[in-house]
């Protein structure tokens, strides 16, 4: 019963955890809109446009690999840690 | 179905200061760091002036490339940063891709990553400290006002935290991902294959035909563009970072 609870509050915190990932996608979503608008103003930018999107992108996707890692360690290190607490 | 997802094996353990854990990742990079040095070695052999081999066309190509991607970031007068950002880049990036040949890859544990943004942070402290003093280094906390020192302290210490977990998870992720697509393809295999009848949908239904082709796309994503891209940023970071430390003081 006990490690069934576990393994439960487990893997409903994983799953919540991956909430995190809507985040960064409207985030991601919206500075790519916004660098293809930029783009079509001026074509001559290109280069430059396109490497502080990426480098934006990757830091705005900081908070969503949070929620990622949690939700790995919740799913393949906690339980072991929990269960071995019982 | 058996899907299994684990960190970097421990071969051996060396009895030295408490036992070292020799793991995958430790033998792979250094196998990575031979074999970078060894090419290092390799091209910059008899370079000429005039007349120059295909070789050291290649080489040349590459510094240059190394030169412009810092002189564009950080400005001319950090040019002795070349060498440690080239680095960087050539290491995160062979490890990444190690994958590909099946082994273990150095930047799916959390331990490479760790390593080299902490050798950042000692090197974006060392370039605060050496731009505005000990005391100015210890004076920039307390900027704009007092009350946010403890803030501030949090932000200094999130750094590398964030930075090593930003490659870590994007590598870790293609890798969780591909492993969960080889096994659905496995699982859809099976399911289609077994509607025929018999020993010959059995037989048809353990040979994976699906998984042919179709993870090729994602290792395209997951292992190509993620392992450059994250070389790319991480170098990027680096640079902005310690560029910003000098600014700042």
């Amino acid at each position: 019963m006990e490690r069934a609870l576990v393994l439960m509050g487990c893997a409903i915190g994983a799953g919540l955890a991956l909430i995190a990932g809507i985040g960064p996608g409207i985030g991601e979503g919206y500075a790519v809109g916004k660098s293809c608008e930029a783009i079509a103003r001026q074509p001559e930018a290109k280069g430059d446009v396109t490497s502080t999107m990426l480098l934006g992108c990757a830091i705005a996707e900081t908070t969503g690999i949070y929620g990622f890692v949690t939700g790995l360690l919740l799913l393949f290190v906690a339980p072991g840690i929990f269960l071995g607490m019982l | 179905m058996e899907i299994s997802i684990n960190g970097a094996p421990v071969y051996f353990t060396l009895d030295v200061f408490g036992g070292i854990p020799i793991s995958a990742t430790l033998v792979v990079t250094w196998a990575i760091m031979l074999l970078l040095t060894g090419l290092c070695i390799w091209m910059t052999r008899d370079l000429k002036v005039a007349g120059i081999s295909k070789k050291q066309a290649v080489a040349e190509f590459l510094v240059t490339t190394a030169e412009n991607f810092v002189n564009n970031n950080m400005g001319p007068k950090w040019s002795r940063y070349i060498p440690f950002i080239a680095a960087l880049f050539a290491l995160s990036l062979c490890s990444s891709l190690s994958s590909l040949l099946g082994l273990f890859a150095p930047t799916a544990d959390l331990s490479t990553e760790l390593a080299w943004a902490i050798v950042v942070f000692i090197m974006i402290t060392g370039t605060k400290i050496r731009s505005g003093g000990v005391g100015g280094y210890l004076k920039g906390f307390t900027k704009p006002i007092f009350i946010l020192t403890p803030f501030n302290i949090i932000s200094e210490l999130a750094t590398p935290i964030s930075m090593a977990f930003r490659h870590f998870g994007n590598i870790i992720s293609g890798t969780v991902i591909s492993t969960l697509v080889y096994a659905a393809l496995a699982t859809a295999n099976r399911a289609l294959f077994g509607l025929l009848p018999g020993l010959v949908g059995d037989l048809l239904g353990e040979i994976p035909f699906l998984s042919v082709g179709v993870p090729a796309v994602l290792s395209l994503y997951f292992d190509w563009f993620s392992s450059f891209m994250q070389a790319f940023i991480f170098c990027m970071l680096t640079m902005m970072y310690i560029a910003t430390a000098a600014e700042d003081g």
